[in-house]
């Protein structure tokens, strides 16, 4: 296997096979990690579960206690001559098993909690969907043609680019009263944080990248009678469209950081709500299933469009 | 050298000094009226050309020289409208221009095609700017493609050609918008020598065949002497015409000719001008002498 060799060489080639090695690599090794600390009763497991409480009395099986302390009781019991208690090495309450995860996963998806706006993680979920939806669109409807043109117009850039980095270094969250005093408890606050922690990174992120086209297409453009308009739809556009594509991925990524604090706003509502909900009553398994599923949701379109990406732009050497 | 059994460069064979003064009586599309560029940078000043006068006759081609520095890239730059002067101007056809414009194609040292568009679409580029119908322009688009035999070709994408196809392409983009100009920066200069003898051949070939004046900048005095009606020599620091050369080849030019006694002499001429200005500046260019290797990557220079 040489390509998988070569892949380890700073700016080393690849080939398929290598991609497809590391790409069930990456997801594999760290479930085994998980797996191995979870059911390897010698690795880690710093607590014990009890399972019968013997002769100490304030004990109770089903308790967790740290390892040390369930020792000095056992050998309290065996000078005393009682029943030792007995336990199982276990994780914390906060690390629960892959299996535990994904039973969880799977109750969450069945089973329908009656409380709160949302009944079901699909439910609380599909909620937060629609936010960050809205949120990027709205963003995006602004930052891209505004990017774009402070990008290409050295008035727009001047002009505009101070307030947009006044604005930056306002973290979204302290716009959240004020969001809720204007726009009311539910979902438009919410879409508002979004948009505000969106936007401003967008607006600097995509004029960069149209002041980074390269400046010699735009002379040949020139010299061959293109200029204005033109110049900008035929020539600045179709150019940064790739680059354009790949930070529209990195924002969307970026909104999503935003969608707990705008959660929190108001009433609140979608995963957010579900995930403080369960963390309340000590279901981390509940929780992880929540986190784990923005985290495959997450993964998986950022695939997909990275896929269409290297459908869409075969002229750009990084897609090809 | 015996350089002095060659012929003097200046005297121009018969058919060579008619076909010049036959030029010269055609009309003047470029005109480069006093023209002086200063770059500032700072409180540094850098005088890139100093009042150069010349006049481009119609369906002329005009090879410039000079050593690197001096100004070349500027000034076919500021032709194209790229650069604006600090001093004089620049007229097409008696016109003043002011930016760049379809009247004045360009063909770059880099390869700039267009890389999202396929080939066809590149040459379409020019002519469409021009307000010819989509349809339109793909049909000649096509027949430029065909004439440099590239119409296979057309639905690649640039970087699925080799660098010559590529500035094949670029030459018949940049001609397809109709430009009364042609100006090229170097544009073979990153090509193999085959390679650069065949395009050689191409730009003369299509230039023979249609109404365009060429200005075509190199610092390969081979390549200027082959195809140029005359060559403009720019001295560096500040940059200025030194002298304007009527090469003394007949047309159509062939390769055969690279070895005859007048194009030996106006390369051995133009070589000499070259050094003479290597000499008396004193800054750190690319001169072979004093160059100090460090000993350890000496090698013997004894044969074994
Ligand atoms: N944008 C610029 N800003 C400042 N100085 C410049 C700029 N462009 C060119 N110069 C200076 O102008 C002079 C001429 O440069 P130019 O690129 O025209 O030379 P050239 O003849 O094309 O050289 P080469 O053969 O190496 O391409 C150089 O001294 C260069 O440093
Ligand atoms: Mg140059």
């Amino acid at each position: 296997m040489p390509s998988l060799a070569a892949s380890w060489r700073l700016y080393g080639r690849t080939d398929r096979t290598a991609r497809g090695v590391f790409g069930i690599l990456a997801v594999l090794l760290p479930l085994l990690t998980w797996s191995a600390v979870s059911y390897l009763p010698f690795i880690w497991h710093p607590q014990i579960l009890i399972t019968d409480p013997g002769g100490e009395d304030y004990l109770e099986s089903g308790m967790r206690m740290k390892r040390a302390d369930f020792n000095r009781a056992v050998d309290e019991m065996r000078a005393k001559k009682l029943p030792a208690p007995q336990g199982i090495a276990t994780n914390p309450v906060y690390f629960p098993s892959p299996g535990e995860v994904l039973s969880a996963f799977a109750h969450a998806f069945t089973s329908s909690a009656p409380t709160g706006a949302e009944h079901s993680i699909t439910q609380a979920f599909g909620h937060s969907i629609r936010i960050i939806f809205w949120g990027f669109v709205i963003s995006s409807l602004i930052g891209v043609p505004l990017g774009v043109l402070c990008g290409a117009l050295p008035a727009m850039a001047r002009l505009i680019e101070p307030s947009v980095d006044f604005f930056r270094y306002l973290p979204a969250p302290a716009f959240g009263a004020l969001a809720v005093a204007i726009l009311g408890i539910y979902d438009a606050p919410k879409i508002a944080i979004i948009v505000i922690g969106t936007l401003f990174q967008q607006i600097l992120v995509i004029a960069n990248t149209t002041r980074k086209l390269d400046f010699a297409l735009i002379e040949a453009a020139r010299t061959l009678g293109a200029r204005g308009l033109r110049l900008l739809f035929r020539v600045v556009i179709p150019g940064i469209l790739p680059d354009l594509y790949r930070d529209q991925r990195i924002l969307l990524g970026w909104a999503w950081t935003y969608l707990i604090v705008a959660e929190l706003i108001g009433t609140s509502s979608g995963i957010t709500w579900f995930i403080t909900q369960q963390a309340r009553y000590q279901h981390f398994d509940n929780v992880y299933a929540a986190m784990a599923l923005i985290g495959i949701v997450g993964l998986g379109t950022d695939m997909v469009l990275g896929l269409l990406a290297r459908k869409f732009f075969t002229w750009k050497r990084e897609n090809a | 050298m015996p350089q002095n059994s060659l012929p003097d460069y200046r005297i121009l064979p018969l058919d060579v000094a008619e076909r010049m003064a036959h030029i010269k009586q055609r009309e003047c599309v470029l005109k480069i009226d006093h023209v002086g560029k200063v770059f500032t940078q700072k409180r540094h000043q850098t005088v890139a050309l100093e009042d150069i006068n010349f006049d481009i006759h119609r369906r002329e081609f005009v090879c410039v020289v000079g050593p690197s520095g001096c100004g070349k890239s500027t000034l076919i730059r500021i032709l194209a409208g790229l650069e604006d002067t600090t001093s004089g101007r620049i007229l097409v056809d008696g016109q003043p221009v002011n930016g760049p414009g379809p009247d004045r194609g360009m063909v770059f040292q880099k390869y700039t095609l267009f890389p999202w568009m396929d080939v066809c679409r590149n040459v379409m580029f020019g002519i469409e700017m021009g307000g010819t119908s989509k349809t339109e322009a793909r049909r000649e688009a096509m027949q430029w493609l065909q004439i440099v035999g590239l119409e296979q070709f057309a639905t690649s994408f640039p970087h699925q050609l080799s660098g010559g196809m590529q500035q094949r392409v670029a030459i018949v983009r940049a001609l397809a918008a109709r430009p009364r100009v042609l100006l090229m920066d170097e544009s073979f200069s990153a090509l193999d020598a085959q390679t650069r003898l065949k395009m050689q051949n191409y730009l003369m070939e299509i230039w023979r065949k249609i109404d365009i004046t060429i200005v075509f900048i190199t610092h390969d005095l081979d390549e200027a002497i082959y195809l140029a009606d005359r060559i403009l020599v720019l001295k560096p620091r500040p940059g200025r015409v030194e002298e304007v050369i009527e090469v003394p080849l007949s047309r159509p030019r062939r390769a055969t000719q690279m070895t005859s006694d007048e194009f030996l002499a106006t390369k051995a001429h133009l070589e000499a001008l070259i050094r003479s200005f290597g000499d008396n500046t004193e800054e750190t260019d690319e001169g072979e002498e004093d160059f100090n290797i460090p000993l350890l990557t000496l090698v013997t220079d004894k044969a074994e």
